[in-house]
């Protein structure tokens, strides 16, 4: 992502520490993202006043204000729409969104496929633990079927959404699965979707230690299996990571499934754009070009 | 009484009754007239009946008035509608071998127009339209060549044969007319006045590109559309981003991510769209994001009417999204402050960091109306309100790292707003309640001292809207017998009525509000003091505004005239109501609408 750097101060790792500590559970997976994000961004060296993190709403939503870049926490579901619009506002920025499987896929569904579609320049991370945490362990739209859960207590009987597959159809240019419970692979992969012109999604297996006692830590590690480890395997094929994408059960792969970097961004797209960011221009249209508008109804 | 002049063309839809209405509008504007039309439609891309009615002449034409002059039926369906509203004076052409005229009253003349032997109907198939048009401006009075200039801008893209074509049409039909048919009493007048005709629509899109908008996104909805349309077509030229969103969902909170990213962010769309954009507005809100969106009234509830117009919207727009929280809201009073009230509303709502909506209507967003360009300020005053960006010197409070408090308490209500993108002022603006610096207290800080200090720094906000904004005022004589109040678009309607009443001897004064939120209850309750009869007009079923102005101050009007049947007002209707109140028949007047369109 096209990012401004600020040469002067060398960032560290303390600088990207928000003003209050995670009221996460202990032992919930989002720590591990959280602090993957922050490596990502002390190594990439994007200082933080040129970085946004948007959420929606949910326990992994609290995220921006952990962070000390720009945040904004919006509303359930919303947080690609808005993203969109301090994209667009200002492309100079790196916006980050962060949510869960529940903001993203369930409320904010229609806002995840058409955000893939038009090629938004942001990285979003979607701490994907299968359960609804915040409002106390319901079903998610990842929970798998037959799970237990307050709102299916004879179990779920709706086949869940795979993210993988759909944001390879919603035609996503960045598509990835990590694990909270593989720092140093969750942060190349971050550092690699922040990097990615194009919008990039990124799910992390984020375990909720609280209210999922199926898909635990112990649950994924045997599972988990990173791409990267195989050698004939081409992110560039579209189709070999949609097969891929399908794989669940006793192997599971993590790793980054697709790039491809041949299309453009929408920002880069919108020739309103070419003079450089909006927020910097003036506001004013020039009043030769407001009188043609007048001249035109007369 | 005014001169106006009204034409009434009615047929299906895909028949063709706009480009006649362009051509006419475009030669009264030419002749230095002022005009007002409106189209009544269908949701309906071909068939149904359209009626477009263009008043025209040399004052303001605040609407479409009571009376026709000249009706041109393109069908049966609309010779059967319309010709039996035609009074004394008026005149009928149409085509004489596919249509049949009805009985028309004392004084109308019935001008049937040999199609086939004036033109070649096999090659132009709105041949029957031209000629019309050529022998309404022979019987007004207008000299053929202003009806040649404007059919060779019409048809100029498809070549020189068919501006040839057109122009014989035109002419053959201009000159049957000249020797066949009366001219109208009165020929139609000439000034040297130039003016714009602008849609509501199109003036509040104008209205947001002089204001500085640079995101506008929108989702397709009648009758909003327009205002998606000038914005699209213009968006290159004035430097806007222009999208079209998933829904209205996203529409509202794309908008406020380009607001809070430090553009000036506008959306507009109808009740339907509005409903879905609710949430967004408390987001505005609660982040103090500034976001101006535009609610374009149709005939509801739910899809509702989608081509008719209401003033429905009110209590939705009161309501809209849950809590307290300070808000803007002002109705347009005609097209041409469809245009003023956008920079407005932006100055406000990014000096006092809340949202702003402008409640627009149908017969505003999609009626044309002459505007004096010199009313059309260009170049409008832009306060944007206290902003911390990297130009002002966002750098410079660089060592105020970790003191910048993003919601800071301040006696107005109005914290400093840096924008991300300026060094050590990072924070995060949060829809759940938070503290100065923006950290949430609603997890496990939650404190009911710091709850209620945002909550009344966030509220302090309104009564520096309501200093900012000007009471409404009467107009018309002192002492009257009546005075109608209305709101927004009835204006020019009311307006009209109070003059036929004055004329008829009934003094009748106005009250027209134009800012909803702050009303301004006081200074309302100290101008209809003095008033003897009080009767508020409004395009709805319940008294939306009665209600409202009731429950802010307790006034109880003497009267209501209501209309919901989706047509607008027309000055008689409000004329009758007002007598047969008067007379003490009823306190609540229906008016029927004589035309089935």
């Amino acid at each position: 992502m096209a990012t401004t750097l600020e040469p002067p101060k060398q960032l560290t790792m303390a600088d990207l520490k928000g003003k209050v500590d995670p009221d996460w559970c202990p032992g919930c997976g989002d720590f591990g993202v959280l602090a993957a994000v922050q490596k990502a961004l002390f190594e990439l060296q994007i200082s933080n006043h040129d970085v946004v993190t948007i959420s929606g709403i949910g326990c992994s939503s609290n995220f921006p204000g952990y962070m000390n870049t720009y945040g904004m926490h919006t509303l359930h579901g919303r947080a690609l729409a808005v993203a969109t619009g301090v994209k667009l506002a200002n492309h100079a920025l790196t916006v980050l969104v962060t949510g869960g499987d529940g903001d993203g896929f369930g409320i904010g569904g229609n806002h995840f496929v058409h955000t893939m579609r038009r090629n938004v320049d942001l990285l979003y991370i979607v701490m994907d633990n299968q359960i609804y945490g915040l409002t106390t362990g319901q079903t998610s739209p990842t929970s798998r079927i037959g799970m237990k859960t307050k709102s299916m207590p004879f179990g779920n009987i709706e086949a869940p959404v795979n993210p993988i597959s759909l944001a390879l159809a919603a035609g996503a240019s960045f598509v990835a699965r990590g694990f909270s419970g593989e720092q140093k692979h969750l942060t190349e992969l971050i550092k690699q979707g922040i990097k990615h012109p194009g919008f990039s999604f990124l799910d992390v297996f984020s375990p909720c230690v609280t209210y999922n006692h199926d898909n635990t830590y112990q649950w994924f590690r045997p599972r988990v299996k990173k791409l990267e480890d195989d050698r004939a395997y081409d992110p560039t094929d579209w189709m070999a990571a949609m097969e891929k994408s399908l794989l669940w059960g006793e192997e599971i792969p993590i790793g980054k499934f697709f790039e491809r970097t041949d299309v453009p961004t929408l920002h880069g797209a919108e020739p309103v754009l070419n003079e450089g960011p909006l927020v910097h221009r003036d506001p004013r249209v020039p009043l030769e070009v407001a009188r043609s508008f007048v001249e035109e109804l007369m | 009484m005014k001169q106006t002049f009204a034409i009434g063309i009615g047929g299906a839809a895909g028949q063709g009754v706009a480009t006649p209405g362009d051509i006419f509008a475009k030669i009264f504007s030419r002749r230095g007239l002022h005009l007002n039309a409106y189209n009544a439609y269908q949701s309906i891309i071909r068939g149904g009946h359209t009626f477009l009615t263009i008043r025209t002449g040399p004052e303001k034409v605040t609407n479409m008035g009571d009376r026709i002059d000249l009706l041109i039926p393109l069908n049966q369906d609309a010779m059967n509608r319309h010709l039996g509203l035609l009074s004394d004076g008026a005149a009928c052409i149409y085509n004489a071998e596919t249509i049949k005229p009805g009985t028309a009253a004392h004084g109308v003349q019935l001008c049937p127009l040999p199609v086939s032997k004036l033109a070649d109907i096999s090659r132009n198939k709105v041949a029957q339209n031209t000629l019309a048009i050529g022998a309404g401006l022979s019987m007004m009075g207008v000299g053929f060549q202003a009806l040649s200039d404007v059919v060779t801008e019409q048809f100029k893209k498809k070549g020189e044969a068919a501006v040839a074509e057109n122009n014989n049409v035109a002419r053959a039909g201009y000159d049957y007319a000249t020797a066949n048919f009366k001219p109208f009493a009165k020929p139609l007048p000439m000034t040297e006045n130039r003016y714009a005709i602008l849609s509501g629509n199109t003036a509040m899109a104008m209205g947001g590109a002089v204001a500085g908008v640079k995101f506008y996104s929108a989702y397709p909805m009648s009758p909003s559309t327009g205002v998606l349309h000038w914005m699209a077509a213009h968006a290159r030229k004035a430097g806007i981003m222009v999208r079209q969103v998933e829904d209205e969902i996203g529409v509202v909170n794309m908008a406020i991510g380009a607001a809070h990213a430090g553009v000036r962010a506008m959306c507009a769309t109808s009740g339907g769209g509005f409903a879905l954009m609710s949430e967004g507005l408390g987001m505005s809100a609660m982040t103090e994001t500034p976001v101006v969106v535009i609610d374009c009234q149709r005939a509801g509830p739910s899809t509702g009417v989608p081509t008719k117009t209401e003033q429905g919207d009110l209590w939705q727009m009161l309501g809209a999204a849950f809590g307290d929280y300070p808000r803007v809201i002002a109705a347009p009073l005609d097209i041409g402050d469809c245009f003023r009230m956008i920079p407005e509303m932006f100055n406000l709502v990014e000096r006092f960091q809340c949202p702003g909506i402008v409640l627009c209507d149908l017969l505003l967003s999609e009626g044309r109306l002459s505007v004096e360009p010199k009313e059309l300020d260009l170049n409008p005053p832009i306060d944007r309100g206290e902003m911390i960006t990297r130009a002002n010197g966002g750098r410079a409070g660089a060592s105020s790292n970790g003191t910048y408090q993003r919601y800071r308490i301040t006696e107005s209500g109005v914290s400093p707003r840096a924008i991300p993108g300026v060094p050590g002022h990072m924070h995060t603006v949060a829809t759940d309640e938070h503290d100065e610096d923006g950290v949430l207290i609603s997890d496990e800080f939650t404190n009911p001292t710091k709850r209620r200090a945002m909550m009344e720094k966030r509220m302090r906000k309104v009564a520096g809207i309501e200093a900012a904004v000007p009471p409404p005022a009467l107009r018309g004589p002192g002492n009257a017998d009546v005075t109608l109040i209305g709101w927004g678009s009835t204006k020019g309607v009311i307006e009209e009525a109070c003059e036929i009443l004055n004329d008829h001897g009934i003094s009748a004064n106005q009250l027209q509000i134009r800012w909803l939120v702050p009303l301004h209850g006081e200074a309302i309750l100290e101008l209809l003091r003095g008033s003897r009869h009080t009767i508020i007009v409004e395009n709805n079923y319940s008294g939306q505004f009665a209600r409202y102005l009731r429950s802010e101050t307790s006034y109880v009007p003497n009267g209501y005239i209501r209309k919901y049947d989706g047509e607008p007002f027309m000055p008689h209707h409000i004329v009758e109501a007002v007598k047969e109140q008067l007379a003490g028949k009823t306190k609540l007047s229906v008016p029927m609408h004589e035309i089935v369109v």
